[in-house]
């Protein structure tokens, strides 16, 4: 990022950020393409556009913990499973409108994250993983328990109705539920992206880098990173809600320890600490399964597996990181 | 107290494939302090090795000391090959190739052996030893061979040159460089050593829970938990703290109305939580002070 700002000395000020020229035309390019793309693709491939979008958000949230605060989680489906029954929950039994289940799932998730942040808060890196690893694979069973059934709908999940565009516009329920998406996604990235760039992500990365260090500058590594847990839990939560109103059904067995490892893939392969990476991240967890299922229904998991150890020899930096070096080292040749 | 007394027993059965499954995550964890999260994995895939050994018609015994000797020289590829080059890279990326290793045995299972759940045999017969009413021959046989395994390993750790080495490398890999051990080489039988600990946790377990890619997630949970609650520094440690996770999940699913069968792997996930909360080291570990 360094290197677009000294090469665009044009930079364009938003809000206090300066933000360099090529950028903004990027995002504004890719902006414009997001809007356009529900009406040259299909329904089911815009329904499949909708859930990379909501992948991504879940994949920001994993990547504000593990990514920019250090912290490792292998069970956000927990939190994922979360947002997403909260939202069918709201709308099964207390007949809720879809848009309003967004914050709750939110609100939920938060404090379900800030609660599993404090126990965090004592385990360093791989008995946080241990632990999280535990969660993803608990929380199918909690899902059917007998005593949750009467909301949850036990092992039969919830089915719910695909909301309709409103104000009468002319669109498919598929193409209203992307823009929709679309919408809440441009607001959490904003905030995120303007969570970390100020004084509060710099916290966040300093206790990544080191912690001793951090806490002696001031910073509250325990505050912080109970926050940290509870934000991110949030945007996965968030995300799992828009799954649950797309996809019209949950279930105990789609939030398994699968869940977790999907999330875990899309943010290796996006690239981790990058806010970018996520979309990409999305879009690979959504269209590989596809392409991967004409070898064999078991193939999708088995090549997972291939870009997980692959990406960690290769490019542990992610689809991202490759672009950003590439990028670098345009401009170092046109220098030159 | 009858069924207190087949609880117990019961759950000592089960808590000894525990113990495997723990002493294996240990090994493991001793010499290179990463949990190995494809542990399970690997040991239903050797289970699924030793299920086409039978089907091409082997005696059982036979493909028992087969499929042990495949998983070792297994263990010992995968350390070579896969883990390797991230050695020395940070501990994310240890943990994401374990996850990926995971997740490729899982559907290489699923691929080559389909997802139906199959039976596999017990290699005990089926009356209960002197006709008693307290514990099934097959129960009575898994506590048998995970004694007498955990024995050999034991010797074989404590006993011999190549365990001495082994430990070396573990406690202090620079030293035991200097006087001439070749620790890459031990790492990598901790591992073969392991995956065959694994093999003979999964041949024992899958008679009971039958023969499918997914059996060994929730035994896996519990094996971690088991390691942690003996301690994950001290391999003995482990290795009680999987029977007793053993027994206390057969009590807890009797005893504990609420609980039963439904609850059982929030049972692991709440013992793992509360001794990393309570007593990081475990029962019988040893408590590490970091100088910073």
């Amino acid at each position: 990022m360094a290197i677009a700002r000294e090469t665009d000395a044009a930079a364009i000020k938003i809000g206090g950020a300066s933000v360099s020229r090529t950028r903004l035309l990027v995002l504004v390019a890719v902006a414009v393409l997001a809007c356009v793309l529900p009406f040259l693709v299909s329904d089911y491939r815009t329904f499949q556009f909708t859930l990379a979008l909501i992948y991504a958000i879940a994949l920001l949230g994993l990547n504000i913990l593990t990514g920019y605060n250090g912290q490792f989680s292998l069970g956000h489906g927990a939190f994922y499973a979360v947002g997403a029954y909260t939202a069918a929950v709201l709308m099964d039994q207390f007949e809720v409108a879809y848009y309003w289940t967004i914050p709750a799932a939110g609100l939920a998730c938060f404090i379900a994250g800030f609660l599993f942040g404090f126990p965090a808060l004592r385990l360093e890196g791989l008995y946080l993983a241990l632990a999280t690893f535990a969660l993803a694979i608990a929380t199918p069973q909690i899902l059917k328990y007998d005593a949750l059934e009467h909301w949850t709908g036990g092992v039969q999940g919830i089915v719910i109705l695909k909301p309709d565009p409103p104000f009468g516009l002319p669109l498919s329920q598929d193409q209203w539920l992307y823009f929709f998406t679309l919408g809440v996604l441009a607001i959490l990235f904003l905030c995120g992206w303007n969570l970390l760039r100020g004084r509060t992500g710099r916290a966040m990365m300093a206790i990544r880098d080191n912690p001793i260090a951090a806490s002696a500058l001031g910073v509250n590594t325990g505050l912080y990173k109970t926050l940290t847990f509870g934000v991110s839990a949030l945007y996965t939560g968030v995300a799992g809600a828009l799954g649950a109103i797309v996809i019209q059904f949950v279930a105990p067995d789609s939030f398994n320890l699968f869940l977790s490892v999907t999330l875990l893939v899309g943010l290796v392969v996006g690239g981790i600490a990058s806010i970018p990476g996520a979309i990409f991240g999305g879009v690979f967890i959504v269209f590989i399964p596809n392409v991967a299922e004409e070898i064999s229904k078991a193939a999708p998991w088995a090549i997972y597996g291939v870009f997980l150890i692959l990406f960690m020899y290769v490019m542990p930096t992610g689809i991202w990181g490759a672009i950003r070096q590439a990028y670098a080292w345009l401009v170092r040749q046109r220098a030159a | 107290m009858d069924l207190f007394l087949q609880q117990t027993l019961a759950g000592l059965a089960i808590g000894g494939v525990y113990a495997s499954v723990a002493l294996a995550v240990v090994m493991i964890y001793q010499a290179t302090d990463h949990f190995n999260f494809a542990q399970g994995e690997m040991a239903m895939f050797s289970t699924f090795v030793a299920w086409s050994l039978i089907s091409y018609g082997l005696p059982y015994w036979v493909a028992f000391f087969l499929t042990v000797i495949i998983s070792f020289a297994g263990g010992l590829a995968i350390e070579r090959i896969i883990v390797r080059p991230v050695e020395k890279a940070p501990v994310l990326n240890q943990i994401i190739v374990f996850i990926g290793l995971l997740v490729i045995f899982n559907s290489v299972a699923g691929w080559i052996f389909e997802h139906t759940i199959k039976p596999f045999p017990s290699p005990f017969p089926e009356q209960p030893l002197f006709g008693n009413n307290y514990i099934g021959m097959h129960d009575t046989g898994v506590i048998g061979v995970t004694m007498i395994m955990l024995a050999l390993v034991f010797v074989f750790v404590r006993h011999t040159p190549l365990g001495l080495a082994m430990r070396a490398a573990a406690q202090n890999p620079e030293s035991a460089k200097l006087v001439g051990v070749r620790v890459g080489w031990m790492l990598a039988i901790g591992w073969g050593l392991a995956a065959a600990i694994g093999s003979v946790a999964g041949m024992m377990i899958a008679p009971v829970v039958f023969l499918e890619p997914n059996m060994m997630v929730g035994i896996l949970l519990y094996g971690f938990a088991g390691a942690l609650l003996g301690g994950v520094s001290s391999p003995g440690g482990a290795v009680i703290g999987g029977f007793m996770v053993g027994v206390l999940e057969n009590l807890v699913g009797t005893y504990v109305p609420f609980v039963g069968n439904e609850l059982k792997l929030t049972v692991a996930l709440v013992l793992i939580v509360a001794v990393l909360l309570f007593k990081p080291a475990g029962l019988f570990g040893i408590v590490t002070v970091k100088r910073v």
